[in-house]
């Protein structure tokens, strides 16, 4: 590990528990990067995350950790970040995490504008039970719960997060890791909701049981699936077929919830004084 | 000194007005009759002083936010019923797993599901004890005044502070609907306990390191200390253990915690009982039916005392125990079909008779339904 990124980790944890191939480590990096990088106070930053895979991460760094329960991590974060609005409070979640059992609080976060950064770690499975669907896991895809197909549709994480109301939304990959730690950047000097998906692979569950190959294949398969939200303006809808945008999605800044919040405060303070 | 006013205010309110005078000043929660009214006062009340509210999505939702605003070091509570209490209850495992001080106040309602949500009930006895899954301590006190509703959503925040779990006060419709005339105590004539913050610098800080308190220090995140929280078993360095050794050992702990402090969180009320050949064992608004019943009892020249645990979880058991030893039999009037019953009962079955009073339609229990009982049994 890069020397300059070992204070940002608890080196005694590691090794991961992730499997060999897994794209979550790579994408935990991209977050230490992106701390380091945008020079946020260590000692006030908190991650939260849910259960899964991906919401082991946490474990793994050295910061106030909270790994909560299945889906509820942005529940919990919000009230960190309401109750001390001084904090940085980053959420790592899965898509069955997010989107699945904690939905409803992934579109409440989103529609408050609460000032949380929150990557989503989408390897298209329920990984830690072992491969179940997820609502992630695309028509026709094989898991354990979907052994002759999934015969559900998926949801579009951005579009679900701008619909929600999230202020920042954007996606990266495990193989353009530079991008996604920009974006995570971009994220973190947000104030708001910021959602970074953050497509991972998950060769043990999703790849081998979907004859994908192996971990460099599937990240070879996010290289020529993505395509950059920029250069795909430029291009016939033809040509964006099969593929997915990757890049900045989404930047509409609107009023945060927790400084709206202390405005209310201050009001009532003033009206006591009057 | 100053004097407070005497003033007419419902249960509800006294709940409200308790968290907010022991230091609360965090409060998550969903709308849900018959707790509600717990919520809107928070809602106004808060930012006042520069607390925060916030009406979540869903009762789960609620229950998560209260736990990581206690995490900051903030004194949190949450309200609710029925349903919403079902929801609640794997993020209050969660509570007693990480030891995050937090207040559940349940306004019991007539269930299961739906049920009736303007009905009077005490259908929630056994889930404070045991709605969450696994083995886990847990604290719950149970009001039969209005005031007593100030004074005992109080001691929960204390307990929860003091204990690192989370504590439920158990009101039922009745109680938080009830308006009673209250003088509430002075600011200063309040005890206040705040939970024990770290005495180690951050490099030396093991946050489930106990000494013989059995309650370890916690820090508040952001100070430095950097510490993790998981529901996981865990040593006492907080990451996770699956080693049998270190998981028994962690939950020896937890289930034993609060046993070394029985003296202070057991609470209960005895009325005539020194005498008494039958003993009444009634708690919540019940209790009121009892009460009025035991006086007219005794009118009548019958000897029938009131034992009523205040504190339910966990039960007073010695203090019933000694009180059964002396009577002919306990009755148990309660609005369920007989759940804390079967805790008396395993306590005095070989002391005495025992026999429950149970009715669940949403009326409460009469002290005349009170009264004939007791004669049944005498
Ligand atoms: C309430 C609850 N339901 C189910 C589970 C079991 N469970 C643990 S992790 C998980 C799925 C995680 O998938 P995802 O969020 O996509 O993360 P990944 O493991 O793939 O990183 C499930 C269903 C649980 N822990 N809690």
């Amino acid at each position: 590990m890069r020397p300059d990124l070992q204070e940002l980790f608890r080196m005694e944890k590691l090794p991961h528990i992730w499997c060999p191939g897994c794209g979550h480590g790579i994408i935990m990096r991209a977050i230490a990067e992106a701390i380091k990088e945008s020079g946020i106070d260590m000692d006030k930053t908190v991650i939260v995350s849910g259960i899964g895979c991906s919401s082991r991460a946490p474990g793994y760094m050295n910061f106030d950790t909270c790994h909560t329960i299945h889906g509820r991590a942005l529940a919990f974060a919000t009230g960190i970040k309401l109750a001390n609005p001084e904090l940085n409070v980053f959420v790592i979640t899965g898509d069955g995490d997010a989107t699945a059992i904690g939905g409803n609080h992934f579109i409440h976060a989103a529609r408050r504008n609460i000032d949380l950064n929150v990557i989503l770690f989408n390897n298209n499975i329920y990984g830690m039970t072992g491969g179940q669907y997820s609502p992630l896991t695309p028509t026709g895809s094989k898991a354990t719960t979907s052994p002759y197909g999934n015969v559900e549709r998926n949801f579009d994480i951005p579009t679900l997060a701008i619909a929600a109301g999230a202020s920042y939304v954007g996606r990266g990959t495990a193989y353009h890791d530079k991008l996604l730690k920009d974006l995570i950047i971009a994220g973190i000097n947000n104030k708001g909701f910021s959602l970074i998906e953050a497509i991972s692979m998950c060769p043990t569950s999703f790849g081998r049981r979907n004859k994908l190959g192996n971990a460099a294949k599937m990240l070879e398969l996010q290289k020529t699936a993505a395509i950059n939200v920029k250069a795909a303006q430029k291009l016939p809808p033809e040509k964006l077929e099969g593929k997915f945008l990757i890049g900045e999605l989404h930047n509409k800044p609107a009023p945060e919830f927790t400084e709206e919040y202390d405005k209310l405060i201050a009001k009532l303070r003033k009206e006591a004084e009057q | 000194m100053t004097v407070n006013k005497a003033r007419l205010i419902q249960g509800n309110q006294a709940c409200a007005e308790g968290a907010i005078a022991a230091g609360v000043t965090f409060f998550a929660g969903y709308p849900i009759t018959p707790s509600t009214e717990i919520a809107e006062i928070m809602s106004e009340e808060l930012p006042k002083i520069g607390g925060k509210f916030i009406q979540m999505e869903d009762e789960i939702g609620s229950m998560a936010c209260i736990l990581g605003a206690s995490l900051t070091g903030k004194k949190v509570l949450t309200a609710s019923s029925g349903p919403g209490i079902s929801l609640k209850q794997e993020a209050i495992g969660y509570a007693s797993m990480a030891e995050i001080p937090c207040v559940i106040v349940n306004v019991q309602r007539l269930g299961p599901s739906t049920g009736g949500p303007t009905s009077t009930a005490q259908g929630d006895i056994m889930q404070a004890r045991w709605g969450t899954h696994g083995d886990h301590p847990i604290i719950a006190l149970c009001p039969a005044t209005v005031k007593e509703c100030f004074d005992l959503t109080v001691k929960a925040v204390n307990f929860a502070e003091k204990f690192r779990t989370p504590v439920y006060v158990l009101l039922d419709e009745i109680i938080g609907h009830m308006r009673e005339k209250v003088i509430l105590p002075n600011k200063e004539d309040i005890e206040i306990v705040d939970r024990k913050r770290p005495s180690t610098k951050p490099g030396d800080y093991k946050p489930y390191r106990t000494d013989e308190s059995l309650i370890p220090e916690m820090a508040d995140y952001g100070t430095g200390y950097k510490w993790h929280v998981t529901g996981l078993h865990h040593d006492e360095t907080g990451f996770p253990t699956t080693k049998p050794a270190l998981v028994e050992k962690l939950m020896n702990r937890l289930m034993s915690k609060l046993d070394k402090y029985k003296e202070e969180i057991l609470l209960w009320q005895e009325e005539s009982t020194d005498d008494a050949e039958v003993l009444i064992v009634a708690y919540g608004s019940t209790a009121r039916s009892a009460l009025d019943a035991v006086e007219k009892l005794r009118e009548a020249g019958i000897k029938v005392g009131l034992f009523r645990p205040i504190t339910i979880w966990p039960f007073p058991e010695e203090a019933l125990a000694r009180l059964a030893a002396n009577v002919k039999g306990v009755i148990v009037p309660e609005m369920n079909y007989g759940q804390l019953y079967l805790e008396v009962e395993r306590i005095c079955k070989d002391k005495c008779k025992t026999s429950g009073l149970f009715k669940a339609n949403s009326e409460p229990i009469t002290p005349d339904e009170i009264i004939a009982k007791v004669r049944e049994v005498l």
